[in-house]
């Protein structure tokens, strides 16, 4: 996401959760825009600071765990925060889109600029297979109702004349679900949306919100009950210093307790494993992974016919907070999330109370100082594989699958590392035909560019992170084979 | 000419705030100015401390000149003055 954008929205969480410390959570709340754009103060983005006191006060709405959409603007955020600390459940409905700031936007639509020389071999004319294109006063003009997108026109003028006009959310969204309406506005329609959260890193400004969880996670920690933070495997390499001694921030931070998932990741490899084996000894082509949230609300959304194929082997994430709760069956558990999607998940399985992104996190430790690198580390009481710790980048997971095994070549990986309009073609091929491309048997499918430490709530780019995450993989164990 | 030495903030804040992207000077420095100028990391400057100032971060110290909301050109700029 731009940088600007992404910096104010962490901002914005550091201001609540500070808030929250406070003696006074709802007047502070109610005062975050004014602290962010005092009276005097130059106007950075918009017309004025009535303006961006207005959107940063949506985005706070977001912030404590509110739909922006619902907001009429009549009620305080000292309103809304004390809401949030009233409210028992929280909603399965996990973006919000701020409208105010997406007005910006122009439609999703193919333009002739001003470049058009009016040639006369026009192929954009030929190249146009739907007659949307016509001359007039010498010039190319496109039939909006006719045009059908396909950008054959874009790439047939020499001149560049032709362009896309893009609506970056649209655009990022690989199964349409978020769209401008009629009246200019982007929304979500939930039940295509598969929430894997790339309208959020796309949208430059910054419109679309996940609704957070950081009040009711807060008000947790300060209940009496146990709160105890789950942290997902892409985590090494998201913060300064070494997973042991994150652990030892999060305690800091309030917390009692640290799992790390990859400890459930080393359940759902041998797991994977073991089903990988029955399901080739019953003659069946090929078997998918089933542990990215992203991919599995896309099973359920829009490509149903690969159900069969996907492994009924469940994701690191529920075997980890099953043994949690099994262990302490009145702690709240908290997950640790790189994604949006995991919310979705989280909100199916009972044993997980709430989900805390990267970011989150992160505005936790600056809210409450916490210095990583100078703190003492703190062992985990169970150690995870170096393959489970791997889970989270693309080819992480069928590698650990495949380690899982004593005959590592029974399995031949095919891995879709993102999902797009090509990627879902591909996977609708193989579930239509029965089989993978070039005899491969098993498929990782990650909905995220590189896999999880892609994830639209990373804090650190992909490079740096994984150069960290490979330090700790080289200090850990190999998995145990099945 | 006494050598610049450049320090890039590793502290938790500046690192949440953006910093990341800041560890690309680690290769660009050496590669454009050669042992003109020194970077290294450093831990927390204390500067997100002082009154709220974390929303200025990730912090970058040019010398004894303090970059605030850091990237990667805005130091480079400060260090093409400093050389000038």
């Amino acid at each position: 996401m731009a940088g600007q954008a992404i910096h104010l929205k962490k901002e914005i969480l550091v201001r609540i959760i500070k808030a929250f410390l406070s003696d006074d959570f709802e007047e502070q709340t109610r005062l975050i825009p004014y602290s962010m754009r005092p009276k005097g103060m130059e106007v950075p983005y918009r017309c004025c600071i009535y303006k961006e006191r207005a959107i940063i006060k949506d985005r706070t709405i977001a912030g404590l765990g509110f739909p922006i959409e619902e907001d009429d603007e009549t009620v305080s955020l000292a309103t809304y925060a004390k809401k949030a600390m009233e409210r028992k459940e929280i909603s399965d409905k996990n973006l919000t889109v701020l409208q105010a700031a997406c007005k910006g936007c122009a439609t999703n639509r193919i333009y002739v600029t001003d470049l058009c020389q009016g040639c006369v071999a026009r192929p954009c004319t030929t190249a146009c297979k739907f007659g949307a294109i016509s001359i007039v006063n010498g010039r190319s003009v496109i039939d909006d109702s006719k045009c059908k997108k396909c950008k054959m026109c874009v790439n047939a003028c020499p001149y560049n004349a032709i362009v896309k006009i893009s609506v970056p959310c649209e655009d990022s969204c690989p199964v349409g679900a978020i769209k401008k309406d009629e009246t200019g506005f982007a929304s979500i329609d939930y039940d295509k949306c598969i929430n894997c959260g790339r309208c959020t890193v796309a949208c430059p400004f910054g419109a679309v919100h996940e609704r957070s969880q950081i009040v009711d996670i807060l008000k947790a920690i300060k209940s009496k009950k146990k709160v105890i933070a789950m942290i997902a495997p892409s985590i090494a390499g998201q913060f300064p210093g070494t997973i042991y001694q994150l652990k030892t921030a999060i305690l800091q931070a309030g917390f009692d307790d640290v799992y790390e998932v990859a400890q459930g990741a080393d359940i759902t490899a041998n797991t994977e494993a073991k089903e990988f084996v029955e399901r080739m000894e019953k003659g069946k082509n090929f078997m998918t992974t089933s542990c990215c949230a992203g991919y599995n609300q896309l099973i359920k959304k829009h490509l149903t016919e690969i159900k069969p194929y996907v492994s009924d082997t469940k994701t690191p994430l529920y075997y980890t907070a099953e043994l949690v709760k099994k262990e302490l069956p009145n702690a709240v558990t908290v997950f640790v999330s790189p994604c949006v999607a995991k919310r979705a998940e989280s909100f199916e399985n009972k044993n997980v109370d709430f989900v805390m992104n990267y970011e989150e996190l992160g505005a936790l430790f600056v809210a409450k100082k916490i210095q990583i690198t100078e703190l003492e580390e703190t062992k985990y009481t169970v150690e995870s594989s170096k393959q489970a710790r791997n889970f989270g980048v693309t080819g992480g997971v069928v590698e650990s699958v495949k380690a899982s095994l004593r005959d590592e070549e029974a399995i031949r990986p095919f891995v879709i590392n993102g999902l797009n309009k090509d990627s879902i073609r591909q996977l609708k091929k193989f579930a239509t035909s029965g089989c993978c491309d070039d005899g491969c048997n098993m498929v990782e499918v990650m909905c995220c560019e590189g896999g999880c430490i892609g994830g639209n709530a990373t804090i650190n780019n992909q490079k740096t992170a994984k150069k960290q995450l490979e330090t700790l993989l080289n200090d850990s164990k190999d998995i145990d084979k099945i | 000419m006494a050598k610049v030495t450049v320090k890039v903030c590793l502290g938790t804040t500046c690192f949440v705030m953006g910093g990341n992207n800041l560890q690309e000077l680690n290769d660009i420095i050496p590669e454009k100015y050669g042992d003109k100028v020194e970077v290294m990391g450093s831990n927390c400057l204390g500067l997100c401390s002082i009154n709220w100032e974390y929303s200025k971060a990730p912090y970058v110290k040019v010398d004894e000149e303090v970059v605030t909301e850091a990237t990667v050109e805005k130091v480079l700029e400060v260090i093409d003055k400093k050389l000038a």
